[in-house]
């Protein structure tokens, strides 16, 4: 009998000890994963961009010449007329009287920041979804995956809901605004997130380590937070970068169709590109301006998304 | 020729119809009992050669064009007027609802035998066939809109044999599952210029033929195709790269660009109004003259009509253009001055005003080419003057209509006109002549002059009364008019013969390529 | 294999039945309705009130859906409250675009995106990979509506090549069987009706290829790479098979699997519809209707067509996993 549970302790130590040494790898999984990034010429340019992007929307408000939503030069606008770059408008003037350059350097930090609160939104409920799904698939038994279908049902539907439809119909309910576009577009992300948790859980779920501590009596919820989540994360993490260039690229969709952000004093470069497609013959600039910044910032987040992602690869490692 | 238009028509029976663009075809295919003259806003003889009223004023006599034949080679005659008017009349069941009759419901009020309490009792009375070309309209009391409302194309003759073999009356079904005849989609036969040929909703495009039989002027184009391109841009570049020969609902932006470039570019008379409507049961203080007055002199309309709108457009003095009969020149006008707003602000005591401003998305009417710029430059104007705004961008449809128009959650918004026809009624009318949820306000001795215009029979006493009720509205100052804008409509280098018409209404019968 | 797809097709009926609640509670918590949609400026609260009355909207909601569940069993999905004909009709007409449209966009998706990722692992950290990639990617980062615009600028206003609007020149009076306008062309032998269509189909397949090609392009690399490690490669290329058969039989064949999943999802995803591009081409198909429906209250056409899409996105997502079978045969369905 306690030759028996001593024998049983020294299992479960030494079970505890390979656990340690694979989180330990699992830190140096990160580790080698942020060397080799560091090698990658498209990370660093896409890190480079993401670095001055971060900068302008950070410390660019203070600095700009003009408020972005002064009507400064309001008188000069005639209907077939704009005034154009100029010494004291390094982009000219916009449709509206304000100055274009402060309007993008402000824009870049709505930007940013219509990037980033869509993708928490989406991250957060989709991992929640995606997570108890993969918990319950994994782990649950026979009411476990019960929960597992009705989840990914649901989450089916979300998939085959056209997104913008799904963003427009949002919209719809809460009217436009800057919050209705993060929403929206975070929701749209939802079951993409939902998705690749769940499956990358239930991958997780089968491996030896949780078999092997299913099998010494570990409690199922706790092996489904302390061990299951934390190794699936990796993917999400890349996926979130992804999702930040999409976000940026749907919010300007959302504007294009009318649902954008629409408080000019925080002025952001979607929703300035989707105005200026009415002034695109008169003044291309209004439009170039804003469309560039919205790809080389999209480029920059899928740049370093696509690095991670091969990175933390640990088939492509070489 | 191909044209390019910004949706589909949505029916082809005009008799239910409201939107433009169903509209726009039933104008080729068929043709009223009077009709605008060409380029204006005048009655002029259509199928009716002359017309009068009797001493009372309410029964009228048209003497009819002979020789006239549907497309489908039946006769016109009094017989197929009376025909369609006893039908729009006789109208039972589903037929009564707004969305179905929109038009009839809106100029004559009601049917032979209503069936919802809201409807009101018919203007129109009665039809009799005297002889083949002579038929009197009997209406129920003196009304301003007649002749003139006859123009709309919704009172387009229908054969009546067509009216017939395709059922057009039978709208059955039951609560949202609506059947509609087939003669409303697929079978519109009229007497206009051009016969229906095809609607091919997988490509967007209906396609019209030359009506050989017509009696008058026959088209000049053998085809006639309007083709749905609903962007801005993209109808642009569609003319552009020659998918089509024209298009309407030019962008003001565009107009010289595209006048630089060569293409026929055509401007109608302003026959609209842009205003800003003040809601007195919004924010309380909207009920104070002093604040409505306030606001009119704090919005730079200049400013607005010299950077926003199209080439031509004009302040508004009345909120009817001065086209129409009864303009009042001889009103109070509200000149820009932001000091004399901040002072008649604070003599209220609204000098922190914070007001909900509604502002339509996704949009462009022939009024209102680009409402968000609008609101940005009003906007900063009200708030150099001191009020304080809230933004509430809706989408046009249902939610913008929906929230200006009913309830009380908007204080101020944008909202316009195209007239109909050339009565001023149609304009401040439709605005202001009974209590409405977008105006808030209840202002008895206005309803009763309206009243008193709109049954007067005589024409010069009615434009007398017309003048007076602009002169009242701008004194009492429901709302801002800010502008009449020419809405443009552009068509290829080398085509020409289209003349424009304020009502929108372009025949383009009278279209041809210069070679 | 039958009772697979059996079981895959019953599961259908209670994802329906929950979408169908989903989505009626849904729509009818958007603000407004079709009545005010149908009249614009000119209704009036009366007006209104006589529109929903009709329309059967001011009815309890649980009555309202049983009516509707009641004409969905007969198949019938009712009529538009906006154009006026029936739900069905109006898919019919429409879907075919969408259909065209999907498999121009994945043709040049995979035709491009395959042998680009595959070029791109072969020489994998070398110029022609960032290129290759790098290039694909930009086709993500812009936004559909500015893609469009310049591809019309350059190739229809400038050069002239292709049409910038529509599915066909409707001067040509082309004769619809199917609304499939290619196949149509092709079956009543009017060879420049089919053309015609072809070249509309251009532009805007481009447009709507640019994220799937960028899509393709990374997992045929990823894919690629990953194989190009097994143990089969290095023993096939050890037994002196030449360097092309080892790339045709071995690399590019296993490394196709998870290429065909994405395809599969992504012409899905594509079949629900594309908004933007479908609106800025004036291309007649079911995103932009739909989009149009949704601000005009268009209650039937919604449910409809939504419920439509569902069945498809079903059916692509089964015919994809069926597919996998075939290509690897370890990969047995169960």
């Amino acid at each position: 009998m306690t030759i028996i549970s001593r024998k049983k302790k020294e299992k479960i130590d030494r079970l505890a000890e390979l656990a340690a040494r694979d989180d330990e790898r699992g830190v140096s999984l990160w580790q080698e994963a942020f060397r080799r990034l560091r090698r990658n010429p498209a990370a660093m340019v896409g890190a480079v961009i993401l670095g001055l992007f971060v900068i302008v929307s950070v410390v660019g408000p203070f600095l700009v010449p003009y408020a972005p939503e002064a009507q400064h030069w309001k008188d000069e606008i005639r209907v077939g007329f704009l005034p154009g770059v100029r010494a004291e408008n390094w982009f000219g003037v916009d449709h509206i009287g304000r100055d274009q350059f402060s309007r993008m350097i402000v824009g870049a930090r709505q930007t940013l920041l219509v990037g980033v609160v869509a993708t928490m939104i989406g991250l957060a409920v989709g991992s929640l979804i995606g997570g108890i799904a993969g918990a319950a698939a994994g782990l649950g038994g026979r009411w476990g995956r019960a929960v597992d279908n009705v989840l990914m049902r649901f989450i089916d539907m979300l998939l085959a809901m056209p997104s913008l439809l799904l963003a427009i119909s949002i919209a719809a309910i809460l009217g436009a605004g800057l919050t209705t576009v993060m929403i929206a577009v975070g929701a749209v992300s939802v079951p993409v997130f939902a998705r690749l948790l769940r499956g990358s859980m239930i991958a997780q779920s089968n491996s030896d380590y949780v078999l092997a501590a299913t099998s010494l009596g570990v409690r199922k919820p706790k092996i489904a937070l302390s061990h299951v989540i934390p190794n699936s994360l990796a993917p999400v993490i890349v996926q979130a970068t992804l999702t930040l260039a999409t976000a940026i690229i749907e919010a300007a969709a959302l504007s294009f169709l009318g649902l954008g952000n629409n408080d000019a004093a925080i002025p952001e470069w979607g929703m300035m590109l989707a105005d200026a497609q009415r002034y695109i013959d008169i003044a291309p600039r209004l439009a170039i301006l804003p469309a560039l910044g919205i790809i080389i910032t999209a480029l920059g987040f899928t740049l370093l998304g696509e690095a991670m992602r091969e990175a933390l690869d640990p088939k492509l490692r070489k | 020729m191909v044209f390019g238009v910004a949706s589909d028509p949505k029916v082809l029976d005009p008799s239910f119809a409201s939107d433009g663009e169903s509209l726009r075809v039933a104008r080729q295919v068929f043709e009223t009992l009077v009709r605008p003259e060409e380029g204006g806003t005048k009655v002029s003889p259509g199928l009716a050669e002359s017309w009068e009223p009797d001493a009372a004023g309410t029964t009228w006599t048209f003497k009819l064009r002979s020789g006239v034949k549907f497309h489908d080679g039946t006769d016109f005659n009094a017989e197929a007027v009376c025909v369609n008017f006893d039908r729009w009349y006789n109208a039972k069941g589903l037929m009564q609802s707004p969305d179905v009759t929109a038009y009839w419901q809106d100029i004559m009020g009601g049917y032979a035998a209503n069936e919802d309490d809201t409807l009101g009792e018919s203007l129109f009375k009665s039809c009799t066939a005297t002889d083949p070309t002579t038929v009197s309209l009997a209406f129920t009391r003196v009304s301003s809109k007649i002749p003139a409302a006859l123009m709309l194309p919704s009172f387009s003759i229908h054969s009546p044999k067509a009216l017939q073999d395709y059922d057009a009356s039978n709208v059955s079904g039951s609560a949202d599952d609506i059947k509609y005849p087939a003669y409303a989609t697929e079978h519109p036969t009229g007497t206009g210029q051009f016969k229906f040929k095809a609607w091919d909703v997988a490509n967007k495009t209906l396609t019209l033929e030359r009506n050989e039989d017509y009696w008058g002027d026959k088209a000049k184009l053998k085809t006639l195709i309007f083709k749905t391109i609903s962007d801005e841009n993209a109808r642009k570049q569609a003319l552009r790269s020659g998918d089509i020969q024209g298009y309407d609902l030019v962008g003001p932006a565009d107009v010289e660009p595209l006048k630089n470039e060569g293409f026929n570019l055509l401007t109608r008379p302003a026959f609209n109004i842009l205003y800003l409507a003040i809601n007195q049961k919004g924010n309380p203080k909207l009920a104070d003259l002093k604040v409505r007055q306030a606001i009119a002199h704090a919005v730079n309309r200049q400013a607005l009509v010299d950077s926003k709108l199209p080439p031509g457009a004009q302040v508004a003095v009345n909120f009817f253009p001065d086209t129409v009969e009864g303009w009042n020149g001889d009103v109070t006008k509200y000149e820009y001055d932001v000091e004399k707003a901040k002072s008649l602000l604070a003599e209220a005591g609204a000098s922190d005003l914070t007001l909900r401003f509604h502002y339509p998305t996704e949009v462009t009417r022939p009024y209102m080419p680009n409402p968000k710029d609008l609101f940005e430059l009003v906007s900063a104007d009200l708030q150099a003057a001191g009020i304080k705004i809230e933004a509430i961008p809706l989408k046009w449809t249902p939610d913008y209509i929906n929230a200006t128009t009913s309830g009380n959650k908007h204080d101020l918004h944008f909202l316009g006109w195209t007239g109909d026809y050339g009565d001023g009624y149609n304009f401040i009318g439709t605005f202001f002549d009974r209590q409405k949820d977008e105006w808030g306000f209840n202002n008895k001795a206005l309803f009763d002059k309206f009243r008193q215009a709109d049954t007067t029979a005589d024409q010069a006493a009615k434009v007398a009364l017309y003048k007076e009720l602009n002169a009242d509205i701008m004194n009492f100052l429901p709302g801002v008019p800010i502008s009449h804008s020419p809405p443009a409509i552009v068509f290829g280098k080398d085509v020409t013969g289209v003349k424009a018409s304020p009502l929108t209404d372009e025949r383009f019968g009278t279209a041809e390529f210069k070679s | 294999m039958i009772r697979f797809i059996v079981r895959r097709l019953l599961q259908l009926i209670p994802t329906l039945f929950g979408l169908s609640i989903l989505l009626f509670i849904w729509l009818r918590r958007l603000p407004g309705g079709p009545e005010t949609a149908i009249l614009g400026e000119r209704g009036t609260p009366e007006m209104r009130a006589a529109i929903r009355h009709n329309l059967g909207l001011d009815e309890p909601i649980m009555i309202q859906y049983g009516r509707f569940v009641r004409r969905m069993i007969r198949l019938d999905l009712g009529t538009s409250i906006s154009t006026k004909r029936e739900v069905t009709t109006e898919f019919l007409q429409r879907f075919p675009g969408t259909v065209e449209l999907t498999i121009t966009a994945m043709v040049i998706a995979i035709g491009i995106g395959i042998p680009l990722g595959y070029l791109a692992a072969r020489r994998r950290g070398r110029l022609l990979d960032h290129l290759s990639v790098g290039g694909s990617l930009i086709g993500i980062c812009i936004p559909v509506f500015f893609l469009a615009y310049i591809l019309k600028a350059i190739f229809s206003e400038n050069l002239g090549w292709f049409p910038s609007s529509g599915r066909q020149d409707p001067t040509l009076g082309a004769t619809r069987i199917t609304n499939f306008f290619v196949l149509d062309g092709l079956m009543t032998r009017e060879w420049d009706a089919a053309a015609d269509a072809l070249w509309h189909l251009v532009l805007p397949g481009i447009a709507l290829a640019s994220i799937p090609l960028a899509i393709i392009v990374r997992i045929t690399r990823a894919s690629v790479l990953e194989v190009l490690n097994e143990d089969f490669v290095r023993t096939a290329e050890a037994k002196g098979l030449t360097e092309n058969v080892v790339r045709r039989r071995h690399v590019l064949r296993n490394s196709l699997l998870p290429v065909v999943t994405s395809v599969g999802l992504l012409t899905g995803g594509l079949l629900s519809g594309a908004v933007l591009t479908e609106t800025v081409f004036a291309f007649s198909g079911i995103g932009a209707f739909v989009a149009e429906a949704i601000s005009q209250r268009d209650y039937p056409v919604l449910m409809g067509f939504i419920m439509i899409i569902a069945v498809v996105y079903v059916l692509v997502n089964l015919i994809v996993d069926l597919s996998y079978s075939l290509i690897d045969p370890r990969v047995r369905v169960r």
